[in-house]
């Protein structure tokens, strides 16, 4: 089953690698987004490091959830998927494997992008490290809530908008305690009780969002 | 022709007398039948409370000495959020059963009963929107309750999308099903969140109606209102199932006796 499990995750990182639009278009479309505020609203460092960690939060969100396509699509169009239904193996940890290549192509460079726009948005170093651990709790719980939601809807020919229906109202707790973990550590006030409701949530969602993935692409696949 | 259940169940229904029964009323003609027969009662005993309710609350329930005349929405709102939620249970439950047991009949349950939760939802916000201008001074407050309703109206909208995305009735209500149950799993987390970001955003502005307990005189409409408003419930979700369940089984020979003596 380990091995099963590790061949799998070496297989989506290598298909990934090939196609280095998978691993970038997230990154860029994140960065983009964050662009888009300071234009909208005002340059201002004030505003700015006020409204940044919601924004940089919003945007690491909507980027794991365009992102999500990539999870399931390719395998379920070529007929991988049916034989992953098919194998011995539980599905669950399959998808768990899957999961985890995702968010290793889309998650982490975000993370690794962050401090750069956290600067530009003004937040103090404190924050931005606070940012950081958020988004390393974080991302990879939009990652597994959002599978739940991709593997819902993979058969469906037109499932991009009906996605974002689904998943985002399952988003928002994240969005919440991790932008206000931001905020607080920026005023100088204490974390702790934001990153262990992030920590316990994700938890929680590795060991449910998996089994719920599974249920789900069995009724897509039928 | 009339498959009611799977076989695998009909053997389990041998067994087990408990199952023989809930299958044979969660058969589609016995359901036709009965909720038949249920609908009209139902529906005038909600009729008849949501009328008295109101006469009691509007002109008989006293005056609250804080909030004035205003606060008589309150018999609409409450009772409207109380459905949204319970709406929603009643909603992944019955996807459940459909999911594990294979009931067809559940699923026609939550699939019919979506649409009705998302009216009460919406109605609980309007409601609360309408309270809030002359309380608060403005349409619409980022009050936690508040908040946590819209989160559920869209949790709806989402449940509803998706089952008219997917073509095929058994799919979809099984895809459904799964949904609502993540989401039932999601409310209380999402609703707690909600909460806590709340206070730590706005401060206690909007507790004015947490008064730890109601003049009996202002709760006995509140109740029958609440009551009144699930009996409707019941009859709009009998008579919205019944049209699933004739559409279903348009062609077993049951439901063409019924069409032949109604044309």
């Amino acid at each position: 089953m380990y091995n099963a499990f590790f061949s799998l995750v070496k297989r989506d990182l290598r298909l990934a690698f090939r196609h280095k639009s998978e691993i970038l278009n997230p990154l860029f479309f994140f960065v983009i987004v964050v662009t888009l505020f300071p234009l909208g609203i005002s340059p201002e460092k004030q505003t700015l490091a006020e409204i940044g960690p919601g924004i940089i939060w919003v945007a690491a969100l909507l980027a794991s959830m365009v992102s999500l396509d990539s999870l399931f699509r390719s395998d379920f169009d070529d007929g991988t998927l049916e034989l992953m239904l098919l194998s011995e193996y539980p599905l669950s940890i399959l998808v768990l494997g899957k999961i985890i290549v995702h968010w290793l192509i889309t998650g982490f460079p975000i993370i690794i992008f962050s401090p750069l726009l956290g600067t530009v948005m003004f937040l103090t170093n404190d924050a931005i490290e606070t940012l950081m651990i958020t988004l390393l709790l974080g991302t990879p719980i939009l990652s597994l809530i959002g599978a739940i939601g991709m593997a819902l809807v993979v058969a469906l020919k037109r499932g991009g908008i009906l996605l974002s229906l689904l998943v985002l109202p399952l988003y928002i707790p994240v969005l919440i305690f991790s932008s206000n973990a931001v905020g607080s550590s920026m005023a100088g006030l204490s974390i702790s009780g934001q990153l262990y409701f992030l920590a316990a949530f994700l938890i929680f969602c590795i060991t449910l969002a998996p089994i719920a993935t599974s249920a789900a692409l069995r009724v897509s696949l039928e | 022709m009339n498959a009611v259940v799977n076989p695998n169940s009909k053997k389990q229904a041998k067994s087990n007398p408990v199952m023989t029964f809930i299958y044979y009323f969660a058969s589609p003609k016995h359901f036709y039948r009965i909720s038949g027969k249920l609908i009209p009662w139902l529906g005038w005993l909600a009729t008849i409370l949501i009328i008295v309710a109101s006469i009691d609350g509007l002109f008989f329930a006293p005056v609250d000495y804080q909030q004035g005349d205003s606060y008589r929405i309150i018999f609409v709102h409450v009772p409207a959020a109380w459905m949204s939620m319970f709406i929603y249970m009643v909603m992944a439950s019955a996807g459940a059963v459909g999911l594990i047991w294979k009931i067809k009949l559940a699923d026609v349950i939550a699939s019919s009963t979506a649409p009705i939760g998302a009216a009460f939802t919406f109605l609980a916000l309007v409601t609360g929107s309408i309270w809030g201008k002359p309380m608060w001074g403005a349409w619409w407050v980022w009050d936690a309750r508040l908040t946590a309703e819209l989160i559920l109206l869209f949790l709806y909208l989402g449940y509803m999308a998706l089952e008219s995305a997917i073509e095929d009735p058994r799919a979809a209500a099984r895809a459904c099903a799964i949904l609502a149950i993540v989401g039932v799993i999601n409310i209380p987390i999402i609703h707690y969140s909600v909460e806590w970001w709340n206070t730590l955003h706005q401060g206690a502005t909007v507790t004015k109606f947490d008064k730890p307990s109601i003049h009996i005189s202002m709760l006995i409409p509140l109740l029958l209102m609440a009551l009144g408003f699930k009996l409707y419930y019941a009859t709009v979700l009998l008579v919205r199932a019944r049209n699933k369940v004739l559409y279903a089984e348009q062609n077993n020979r049951w439901v063409k006796e019924i069409l032949k003596e109604n044309s």
